[in-house]
């Protein structure tokens, strides 16, 4: 589990001290049948061996209801921001309870309700998520058919469950209904023992394909995300911002603002804002400050960044090795060695970060748009200097995340305004600030020197990442004499290492090392004049990865050629979150201008057991698309400490034209536990890209995005 | 300058006394209250904000609430008749042609001043017609089946 250590980012030493408070939290719940359960896998954290199971709360820290109408509401801290764990997660429980999907609530992310969570981020929510609640679903029936026994006097294995009712197997009129059941009881069990679950082919819910259950609230306008929570005599805050980073602010003069009608100005050491009832009064005023601002000098840039990473890196950590590099060396007759690159990306989710919030008493209340809304809670009771208690964190849809809204920088400014105004306050960051405060996808180098004999075995492996992180650099082909050493983590890197903050984006480091492994892997295939999804098959022995490649393959039409064929194809295969995946492009290359079309996807994915294959099916998708995005344009550009980059004129994301014809094949693995489904599809895009564009052109891309120009380049260099 | 501004929204009047170079965008949402309208840029670069004025799509982010005089302005809370929801939000829902949902009204209302134009239109034009709303889940392939499968469904009628 050690890929998933980036889970540490912005947690470790911040898990609560406070243990939720069983008592109150089931006085709030109301009457009926509860069933407390623990989402993760102890064993995890166990593993990982930090030290920190002594901080983790040894309680629940989740539950699901029976409730006295026959209503099953699941508590989770989770959030949904896309992913679509409002439709998947409830699916799980209405199999388990057999009980219809409407009749499924999902109380998510309001941490008054629902016990700590650590944050909706990683693939975890399924991964993690799925076999306790599912448990816990088993759990409710097992005690429904208790107490059905003792009402109607049959014995359990004489009982049937079906629509939320109890039955007689021989006598269908010996019913009692869940709410009957329910109804005036207050009965708490906890899981703790293993408790059987459903086989897949009792799966009445799961694994069916359903629509989303939030379309219709999405598609009315009616679906509310942090801006639109309006509250009476609510203000609109507009922040004074640094016109770089690691500006401080010197003076700023704000009588003209203060003129402005309806403005009001609040300053609280570094923290300077206009509030006003509309947002863009706020935003006018806000220009009326004449702020001076002392700057620091750095000559770092887009450009050279990479020297510079490469300069501060630590010494590495090597995270896999194996057999004798010296001796694979020298049984190597083919021998490549390559630096590949990757720049800065921005989050970029389309809704920005927003935050509502509202003190009444000694209680303050927050509606932001966050992917840890418990992280929010401690964050705000911090700054305010009061008991965690005393703050609530509301998670209403989050429009976006992709790891960047793990941070709730403007979670604590609207709470901080809220107490300096006396007001309910809305801080909602516009495109420039976003970009500006993002915590980006870190600018990494990546180099390999490997080789493989003449009839292409691949016989050694020495891998070096610095700064894209762990996660996905662990090659999985059979080599005999390998190393993989990274410099320098991919988030929380020392003072020093980038010029601005940076953090997890979806699959973190995966996308970079993925890129960085497979372009390798296609130039050792060139290189022994071999077809590179033979190539691939020869050095594997992970029976998972190759029957996704196997799989791709024939649902593409894959003929074996060796690169460059001229035909624009090309093939990657990684791992992410516990899920295999391969994906085969085609692309057209225009020597001319040197922008790439990609043409046409085929994604196939092994992720265990899927519990929504249309939620499934749509992730993948979404990850294919989004990657377009890094693979071909996405870099955040900065000089200096000056990211000029502000909105999506010069940053561009993936549009409707871009898109390739997708196809996407789930591999029916029921049986195994599900992995994560909403990252590992985006991690081949890179390579699978670059591998293209050679098999087209034959032209070798080394960095990431393959931007016109740098096709351009690479054609140029032959 | 402060003054009178009337128009139609969603088929009702409004009348607000107003700084009438107040941007749309922003006027909908805290004043009038409908937040159906996302902010996504702010500068006509992502489309979030799209909304109706007199049949066209507009980026509300880029409008004067002066310049709707007289017009009828239509939200996406303004799409459904009678309850009854639009074909392509229908279509959207059918197609699970969102994820976050946060450009969804935006995409929605262009599609629908696109349709109203070009009520049997091939899946080539709908993509230029929607290029320049930006969605970063990653829901484009199935928007456009969504928009293709509204127009069908509607026959013209839109
Ligand atoms: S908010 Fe108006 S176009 Fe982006
Ligand atoms: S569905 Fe999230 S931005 Fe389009």
């Amino acid at each position: 589990m050690k890929e998933d250590k980036y889970l540490e980012m912005n947690f470790s030493g911040k898990f609560p001290d406070l243990e939720m408070d069983r008592r109150k939290f089931l006085r709030t719940a109301g009457g009926g049948i509860f069933i407390l359960f623990t989402l993760w896998d102890a064993s995890l954290f166990a593993q990982e061996g930090r030290g920190r199971r002594g901080n983790l709360p040894t309680d629940f820290n989740a539950f699901l209801r029976i409730g006295e109408d026959g209503r099953v509401s699941c508590y989770t801290g989770k959030i949904e921001m896309g992913q679509g764990i409002i439709t998947s997660l409830a699916q799980m429980l209405a199999d388990e309870l057999d009980v219809s999907l409407d009749s499924v609530d999902m109380v998510m992310g309001d941490t008054d309700l629902c016990p700590w969570d650590m944050g909706t981020f990683g693939s975890m929510s399924t991964r993690f998520f799925g076999p306790p609640l599912r448990a816990a679903g088993a759990e409710g029936r097992r005690v429904l058919l208790e107490l059905a026994a003792e009402q109607l006097k049959i014995d359990v294995q004489d009982l049937n469950t079906a629509n939320g009712v109890v039955s007689s197997k021989k006598d269908e009129k010996m019913r009692v209904s869940y709410a009957e059941l329910a109804k005036g009881k207050k009965i708490e069990r906890h899981l703790t023992e293993e408790v059987k679950v459903k086989s897949p082919e009792e799966f009445k819910v799961v694994s069916k394909p359903v629509t989303r259950r939030d379309a219709l609230e999405k598609v009315s306008g009616k679906a509310k995300y942090a801006g639109d929570i309006q509250l009476p005599g609510m203000l609109h805050a507009k922040l004074l911002r640094p016109p770089q980073h690691a500006a401080r602010l010197a003076e700023a003069d704000t009588s003209a603002a203060e003129q402005v009608e309806g403005a009001q100005v609040f300053r609280d050491g570094d923290l300077v804002a206009v509030l006003h009832k509309y947002p863009d009064v706020a935003e006018i005023a806000l220009a009326k400050i004449k702020a001076k601002y002392d700057l620091a000098a750095s000559d770092l840039d887009d450009k050279n960044i990479f020297d510079h990473l490469v300069k501060v890196a630590p010494s590495g950590e090597a995270v896999a090795q194996g057999g004798d590099l010296q001796v694979g060396e020298s049984e190597a007759s083919i021998l490549v060695e390559a630096t590949y690159l990757d720049g800065y990306k921005s989050h970029a989710p389309i809704e920005p970060h927003t935050a509502t919030a509202s003190i009444e008493g000694d209680k303050v209340t927050v509606w932001p748009s966050s992917q840890t809304p418990f992280s929010a809670k401690r964050e705000v009771a911090e700054a305010l200097g009061i008991p965690q208690d005393n703050v609530r964190i509301i998670s209403p849809f989050v429009g976006g995340g992709f790891g960047g809204k793990t941070r709730n920088l403007q979670v604590v400014e609207a709470a901080r305004l809220a107490k300096l105004s006396g007001k309910p306050v809305q801080v909602a960051w516009n495109r420039k600030e976003e970009f500006f405060y993002d915590s980006f996808r870190p600018a990494a180098v990546i180099t390999i020197k490997s080789g493989t004999d003449d009839k292409g075995n691949i016989r050694f492996w020495d891998y070096h990442v610095y700064f894209a992180g762990e996660r996905g650099s662990q090659q999985f082909y059979s080599i005999p004499n390998h190393r993989t050493m990274t410099h320098g983590s991919g988030w929380g890197s020392a003072p020093g290492t980038h010029p601005f903050a940076t953090g997890a984006w979806r699959a973190p480091g995966n996308n970079t090392n993925t890129f960085a492994r497979e372009s390798q892997m296609d130039m050792m295939a060139a290189k022994a004049g071999m077809d590179p999804l033979e190539f691939r098959l020869q050095n594997l022995t992970d029976a998972k990865m190759k029957n996704v490649l196997t799989t791709a393959a024939e649902k593409f039409g894959w003929k074996a050629a060796k690169a460059p064929s001229g035909m624009g194809r090309g093939i990657a295969c990684g791992t992410d979150a516990g899920t295999s995946v391969a994906t085969i492009a085609e692309v057209e290359v225009n020597k001319t201008t040197g922008e790439v079309k990609v043409k046409r996807v085929v994604c196939a994915q092994d992720m265990g057991l899927v519990i929504n294959p249309e939620g499934a099916t749509i992730q993948m998708e979404g990850c294919i698309t989004m990657g377009l995005g890094y693979a071909l344009r996405e870099d955040i550009r900065f000089k200096g400490n000056d990211i000029l980059d502000a909105n999506f004129d010069t940053y561009s994301i993936p549009r409707f034209s871009w898109l390739p014809k997708i196809e996407t094949v789930i591999i029916d693995n029921k049986n195994a536990d599900p992995q994560g489904g909403g990252e590992p599809a985006i991690i081949t895009m890179g390579a699978v890209i670059a591998n293209a564009i050679f098999d087209a052109v034959g032209a070798r891309l080394f960095q990431q995005p393959m931007t016109p120009e740098r096709v351009k380049e690479a054609l140029a260099k032959g | 300058m402060i003054e009178n501004v009337k128009f139609k929204l969603n088929g009702k009047s409004v009348a607000l006394r107003i700084d009438s170079d107040r941007l749309l965008l922003w006027v909908l949402r805290t004043d009038l209250g409908l937040t159906g309208t996302k902010y996504g840029c702010g500068e006509s670069y992502c489309g979030a904000c799209t909304l109706l004025v007199d049949n066209e799509a507009v980026r509300s982010c880029q409008v004067a609430v002066k310049d709707v005089r007289g017009k009828h302005v239509v939200t996406i809370e303004g799409l459904a008749k009678n309850g009854d929801l639009h074909p392509v939000q229908k279509a959207f829902m059918e197609y699970d042609a969102l994820q976050c949902g946060y450009c969804t009204p935006g995409m929605i209302m262009n599609a629908v001043a696109f349709l109203r134009k070009n009520p049997r239109p091939t899946s080539a034009q709908i993509i230029a017609a929607m290029d320049d709303n930006l969605c970063r889940c990653g829901a484009h392939n199935r928007i456009v089946q969504a928009i293709e499968a509204a127009a069908k469904e509607a026959k013209g009628g839109f």
